[in-house]
């Protein structure tokens, strides 16, 4: 469980987060969405102690980390993964050898197993004969696959997933999402995506989170966000056309 | 206007306490394990390997423009068989260590600051983060034991060439006696020429990775940012690198 309380955080003279409580329930997708220049990356980053609150504190499961830094700050980042928004490849590097990288760093895996177990994920994430790539010669949604795979190959606790789909097309986007949750539910980790697909997080999200004015506003499943009568985030959600719940979404 | 300039200072203060920091922390980091001993040769390959034609160029005709310069003032005293111990003098001491070390700015640190900065605007910088993985100690540490190392094997080079470009047109063009030419080479240069210059390379080595290193990782997150960055890394370590050349050599002499 990741918990937020009070979580305060200027940049440069801009206050961007106000006093955010948030409590991310274990094993489940959790999505955060809210206006362009909320903060909702910035929060996303505090989870993974990329950030240090000015205010607040930030609990991986019962770490206290927003003050953390070294050796024990790095102890709790390895149950943790992340899909950054661009996908952070390392571009001197092959996408195989990207996808291996956090297994031998951070696994301290060797030999044939590396292999093996990067070829696996490649295959999952649709990437298979892909490894010989470099970065520049991936489309956008193939970096984002190789990023998501680089990602899961260590099978981490938490994955933190920061604007999946952005610069995709919708069918490349709705691709990106069924890995994302077909994935969350074959592991089973802590999943937390920042996202502005609506309605689309809606169907695939166990729970939904708005940042407004610097505060997490409501936190709910889907069924019970979207009830909401706040007019504002009623409109923010409802934008392109009502939001439609179907069948476990819709019972619940 | 006094609040003005107060400010200006701290923020000087602020900017080089932070570079230090940077820098001893870099050098804590190369000293824990894991050890990545391939990362160091290929920084060792990047700075040292590749500016070699750059410096074998700069040095040949540095010697060959002393040369000349040299024959021509020495001449009036009737004095050009020491025309090789003008030329090793000044490659040794002072324009080995210093044009080698401003080719390497230009072509490795300007390289340096920008891999680093991209790394950093594309949140690659972050990723490593998020791997547990120490940026410092995976990225920084070995550039700053190749600049360190690298560096000096350029200079020893640049002097080398700098010296036969002299031999070049002092002997076979203006007619030197080539004896004399070696001769006064190796009566004139001392042990203490030659430390001092390889002093002086490790020194500019680590300025050089310093700098351009320090520039690249707090870059602004833009192509702007990048851009200046990149242009303050080369242009500071210039200026560093001709400011601490002078209280060396004022040191050493």
């Amino acid at each position: 469980m990741i918990k937020l309380v009070g979580v305060k955080k200027t940049l440069g003279t801009q206050p961007v987060l106000r006093g955010v409580d948030l409590t991310i329930p274990t094993g489940k997708l959790t999505t955060i969405i809210g206006r362009s220049g909320e903060g909702k990356s910035v929060l996303l980053k505090h989870m993974i102690g990329l950030f240090q609150p000015d205010e607040g504190q930030v609990w991986v499961g019962d770490v206290e980390i927003s003050r953390l830094r070294g050796r024990p700050l790095n102890d709790v980042r390895k149950r943790f993964s992340m899909l950054f928004q661009g996908a952070a490849l390392f571009d001197s590097m092959s996408v195989f050898e990207n996808v291996a990288f956090p297994l031998k760093e951070k696994l301290r895996m060797t030999g044939p197993d590396v292999a093996t177990r990067v070829n696996e994920m490649l295959e999952q994430v649709g990437l298979a004969g892909m490894g010989h790539k470099f970065p520049a010669e991936l489309s956008g949604g193939m970096r984002k696959r190789a990023g998501l795979a680089r990602a899961l190959v260590v099978r981490p606790e938490i994955v933190l997933f920061d604007e999946p789909t952005t610069g995709l097309d919708p069918l490349m986007a709705k691709a990106i999402h069924e890995l994302i949750t077909t994935m969350q539910r074959t592991f089973g980790f802590t999943a937390v995506m920042v996202s502005h697909e609506i309605p689309e997080i809606f169907f695939l999200s166990d729970y939904v989170a708005i940042l407004k004015q610097g505060r997490i506003a409501v936190m709910a499943p889907p069924a019970e966000f979207i009830r909401t009568t706040d007019p504002e985030i009623q409109e923010f959600i409802s934008v392109g056309g009502p939001v439609v719940l179907s069948g476990a979404a819709a019972r619940s | 206007m006094v609040a003005a300039i107060g400010r200006l200072v701290l923020k000087h203060v602020r900017e080089m306490g932070r570079m230090l920091i940077f820098l001893v922390s870099s050098f804590g980091w190369l000293v824990r394990p894991p050890f990545r001993f391939i990362q160091f040769v290929k920084q060792l390959h990047f700075i040292g390997y590749k500016s070699t034609f750059v410096v074998v160029l700069t040095a040949g005709f540095t010697g060959m423009v002393l040369a000349l310069q040299g024959y021509y003032s020495l001449r009036k005293f009737g004095s050009e068989g020491l025309l090789g111990s003008a030329v090793a003098l000044s490659m040794i001491r002072e324009l080995g260590p210093v044009l080698a070390a401003l080719m390497v700015t230009a072509r490795a640190g300007s390289a340096m600051t920008a891999e680093i900065g991209i790394m950093r605007i594309t949140e690659q910088i972050d990723a490593l983060d998020t791997m547990a993985i120490n940026p410092l100690q995976y990225l920084i540490a070995p550039k700053m034991v190749g600049g360190l190392i690298g560096v000096p094997l350029l200079v020893a080079l640049f002097d080398v060439v700098g010296i036969y470009g002299g031999y070049l047109v002092g002997v076979d063009l203006l007619g030197v006696n080539a004896g004399s030419y070696w001769t006064s080479i190796e009566s004139a240069v001392e042990w203490k020429d030659i430390y001092g210059g390889i002093l002086k390379s490790i020194s500019f080595g680590l300025i050089i990775s310093w700098v351009c290193c320090y520039k690249g990782f707090y870059t602004r997150m833009s192509a702007e940012g990048l851009g200046s960055a990149t242009t303050e890394a080369v242009v500071l370590s210039s200026v560093v690198i001709l400011v601490w050349d002078y209280f060396l050599t004022s040191i050493l002499l």
